[in-house]
């Protein structure tokens, strides 16, 4: 397996099973993921892909299996912990607050780095005034660098659905995260608004440093954008490489296309 | 009138005269900054020191290609200040496109805003064999290309000050060799965006730009406390002039947005004093409103369409100055008070003084709305070539059809087969290395040709038809004005392109584009349903109402002597919006007749056939260069009944 360039282990699941009742969704898998690179995991519908991210920032708690990310083993983790760790995610469906502006959605990104208590932030003044411009300064960029300036006074419901999900980034950008989990950035997109996708998720990691795990469908985005790939079906990995290597993988060939049995 | 030799003397003089006026604003991370006269001078210096160290020479042809920036307009003035050529160039045009320009003008250095610029030059690199380096503005995403061949806008400025920091007289020779500058001296370099053939380089010199600018600033009062937004091509002429010629001789201040997209706003933030807009904007505008007042509450649309009625009856006249009834003028006030003002700071012109739109025909009622709200729009008709200013409209003197009278110091004369020549001192100097061009478009005696037929009405203000050329003979004799036809279908707001046809045929017939935000809102509002561009656009509906349209253009065609042989017989929709990308419509958004011909033909054919549907297949590329097709089935529509055949018999 090639992890050219990459030295450092961010996080490693090892043995990670997880079933709801009877229903097996991850079957004793194992990967890791490297600090600056960008991971797909990929694999049919139902084959435990959003489990697996689940699993990863804490809102599943596998029965079998650890979760180590930087350094630091854990079994069970509350979400928010995971969060304040520096794992961010964006979700398949838009989850944003969607009466709210563009700005203020991405400044609540900002809300586990802001240190000032509630009374102050209320006032509104010192302190907490400086630090909402630091802050904000800090979104402004991310604004800027998602090139969704016209558009951040807007209320985000109304926003058409390509946009939601740039603004969906914005926010877990917003949280400096060390590992950013991205469940279908590209989901619903034309060619256009998936081409822009793939720019900023490749500036994300190589201007920021970012980690990236992403779940993707669209096999051509997966090639051209990851370093490496984890292929599951069924709740268990079936290849674990580069592209290329996953791409002549008879087994990954076969979970797609499908076998007689 | 005594004035400087070149424009970078002005730079000078206001960073003496204006040293703490605002010269420069530009949105940045949500906040405007702004530039003193004096900290815009010392950031030219540097810049312009930088270059020199970079090894720009007198003479240099460096190209600027990007968005309205302050140090791509800053880059004019460092360029100019050491006596190399600036040449602007479209930043939306494919590789391409512009390999040509910096080809032609032989550019030895590019200016680029971003990434996206500099990845097009080094594409065509090859190609270049004088290109020695280029200059970028944003540094993301350049971190790993080839620093060799690229330095940051930033450097080249540590540069400059470096070489200030080892030889102070670094400063004062920069000055002596900006009075070295002779007012006939090369200026700026302008290509033309090529409507018809290669793209030529209009030599503009100092002079040309000064005097027209001053003469500009003169006939509208325009003084050092005017304002205005930057956001139209940094290659085109009217930018180069309002936003920096004028800027520099009269001293005011420059905003540029912080992108496309968010001009709006930030025009509303700004309020500038001084706008320029083509009328497409304008329309836009009208559109967004239109759209916005029918989603309104019952009140507001009532209270909106009374004082709108109140401003069309006495608006215009009350901005002229005529006389007005008092009671009118206080029922105007009223409607100012609670519609117009409001309406006037969404567009940001609460503060406009002297508006402006020129490049196409604007229609009445457009022109007409924004007159009655009270902002002083104008029209005006300018070329490249005059370093813009033929003709203006004065104060006071304006109607919807005209373009103005003669600008200051400008000759107007009509030649016999109709054509319209100037002369005036902002006459270029020659297409830079294409004399051949410059003796067919300028005598030796300074008339140049404008390629526009054209009269003059009994006011002395200018009339334009048509483009010379392009005004054809229909087979039975009549006159056929290809723009002046698609001008008046492009008044509806449901239409955005036109393209006519007719020259040597029987009758008039036209490809229709639909205008989407319009139409598309206009379908929800009658339950239509379509999944597609292309399905909206092949509509029945969409053609009753298109059909509709022409009928009413047809009537006004019938009722005009000199046209009444062009009304338009059939039509069609086109299944795709007309885009520059595919070649169909130029930079400047006007339609490449020639191309479209060849690209259609099977759909003209069918015009002129008996046919109800034609299938075509046509190849579009996509913004980042790759290519694919769109089939589909386009519908014909026929006019039943159309005036032309009464007129004719």
């Amino acid at each position: 397996m090639s992890t050219v360039g990459f030295t450092e282990k961010l996080l490693s699941a090892d043995n990670v099973s997880l079933s709801f009742g009877g229903v097996k969704a991850i079957t004793d898998i194992s990967f890791d993921i490297m600090k600056g690179e960008v991971r797909a995991i990929i694999g049919p519908n139902g084959a435990g892909k959003t489990s697996m991210l689940n699993v990863i920032n804490g809102f599943y708690h596998p029965q079998e299996g650890v979760i180590t990310f930087r350094g630091k083993t854990r079994r069970r983790m509350k979400p928010y912990q995971a969060a304040a760790s520096g794992i961010a995610r964006t979700f398949q469906n838009v989850a944003l607050f969607k009466g709210m502006s563009t700005l203020d959605n991405i400044m609540s990104g900002r809300s586990l780095k802001m240190h000032r208590g509630f009374i102050w932030q209320v006032l509104h003044i010192g302190p907490a005034r400086n630090e909402e411009i630091r802050h904000r300064r800090r979104v402004e960029e991310i604004i800027d660098f998602l090139e969704i300036a016209h558009i951040r006074k807007q209320p985000v419901g109304k926003l058409p659905y390509g946009l939601q999900k740039r603004v969906e980034l914005g926010r877990a950008m917003a949280m400096e995260p060390e590992l950013l989990l991205l469940d279908e950035p590209m989901a619903g997109m034309n060619l256009e608004e998936k081409e822009d996708m793939s720019r900023f998720i490749i500036d994300l990691n190589t201007e920021f440093g970012t980690t990236i795990a992403l779940i993707e469908h669209d096999m051509g985005v997966v090639m051209d954008l990851a370093d490496r790939v984890v292929v599951l079906d069924y709740g268990k990995k079936i290849a674990d490489g580069t592209p290329d290597a996953i791409q002549s993988s008879q087994e990954v060939i076969d979970a797609y296309l499908g076998v007689a049995h | 009138m005594q004035t400087l030799p070149s424009l970078p003397h002005y730079l000078i003089r206001n960073a003496e005269q204006y040293a703490d006026r605002v010269a420069m604003r530009h949105k940045d991370l949500g906040i405007w900054r702004e530039w003193t006269w004096a900290s815009v001078c010392n950031e030219v210096q540097c810049f312009a020191l930088g270059l020199k160290e970079l090894g720009v020479k007198p003479g240099d042809k460096v190209a600027i290609i990007g968005a309205n920036r302050p140090k791509l307009y800053w880059s004019f003035s460092a360029i100019q200040s050491i006596g190399a050529i600036p040449v602007p160039m479209y930043s939306d045009a494919v590789a391409d496109e512009m390999v040509y320009v910096l080809e032609h003008a032989g550019v030895r250095f590019a200016i680029c805003q971003d990434q996206e610029q500099v990845d097009k030059v080094l594409s065509v690199q090859q190609q270049l064999p004088h290109l020695k380096k280029l200059l970028y503005d944003e540094s993301r995403g350049l971190r790993d290309y080839d620093q060799d061949m690229i330095i940051a806008i930033d450097q080249v400025q540590q540069l400059g000050l470096q070489a200030l920091g080892r030889d102070s007289n670094q400063a004062v020779q920069w000055r002596m060799g900006i009075d070295k500058l002779i007012s006939d001296d090369l200026c700026v370099m302008l290509y033309t965006s090529g409507t018809t053939g290669r793209p030529k380089g209009v030599m503009l010199s100092h002079n040309n730009l000064i005097i027209t600018s001053i003469n500009a600033n003169a006939f509208d009062n325009l003084d050092v406390h005017e304002e205005t937004i930057a956001y139209l091509p940094l290659a085109w002429v009217g930018d180069h002039v309002f936003s920096y010629g004028q800027s520099l001789t009269a001293g005011y201040c420059v905003c540029c947005p912080e992108s496309l997209d968010t001009i709006t706003a930030d025009r509303r933030e700004i309020a500038p004093t001084y706008f320029f807009a083509p009328p497409r904007v304008f329309e836009t505008l009208l559109t967004t409103i239109t759209v916005a007042m029918e989603d309104a509450s019952r009140i507001k649309r009532a209270m909106f369409d009374h004082f709108i009625a109140v401003a069309k009856t006495h608006g215009e006249s009350i901005l002229n100055g005529d006389p007005v009834p008092l009671w009118s003028r206080l029922h105007y006030a009223i409607g100012d008070l609670c519609v117009y003002g409001p309406l006037k700071n969404r567009l940001g012109m609460s503060k406009v003084r002297v508006a402006y739109t020129a490049g196409e025909a604007i229609g009445p009622d457009i022109f007409r709305f924004y007159r009655s709200l009270g902002i002083n729009l104008k029209q005006l008709y300018g070329q490249t070539e005059a370093s813009v200013y033929i003709t203006a409209q004065p104060d006071g003197q304006i109607d919807a059809d005209t373009v103005g009278t003669p600008s200051p110091d400008v000759e107007l004369r009509i030649d016999d087969n109709g054509e319209v020549l100037y002369r005036s001192p902002g006459v270029f100097l020659g297409y830079y290395q294409n004399d051949e061009a410059t003796a067919s478009t300028k005598t030796p005696d300074g008339w140049v040709y404008t390629g526009d037929a054209g009269f003059i009405d009994d006011k002395g203000h200018l009339r334009i038809i048509d483009r010379a050329k392009d005004v054809g003979k229909l087979n039975h004799g009549g006159l056929f004005p290809p723009k002046y036809i698609e001008n008046k279908l492009k008044f509806f707001p449901t239409i955005k392109e036109v393209v006519a046809f007719g020259d040597q045929r029987d009758f008039v017939t036209a490809f229709i584009n639909i205008d989407l935000t319009a139409v598309s809102n206009w379908a929800e509002r009658n339950n239509i349903i379509y999944g597609s561009y292309q399905e909206l656009a092949d509509h029945p509906l969409v053609y009753d109402m298109i059909e509709q349209h022409i009928k009413q253009v047809n009537i006004d065609l019938a009722s005009e002597p000199r046209v009444a042989g062009a009304c338009i017989r059939r039509f069609l929709v086109l299944h795709k919006e007309l885009d520059a990308d595919d070649g169909e419509l130029t930079r400047t958004q006007k339609v490449r007749r020639k191309f479209i011909n060849e690209r259609y033909e099977p759909l003209i054919d069918a015009l002129y056939s008996d046919k109800d549907s034609q299938y075509v297949s046509t190849t579009v590329v996509f913004e980042d260069g790759r290519s694919g097709t769109i089939d589909a089935t386009v519908s014909i529509r026929t006019l039943d009944e159309t005036p032309t055949l009464k007129m004719a018999s």
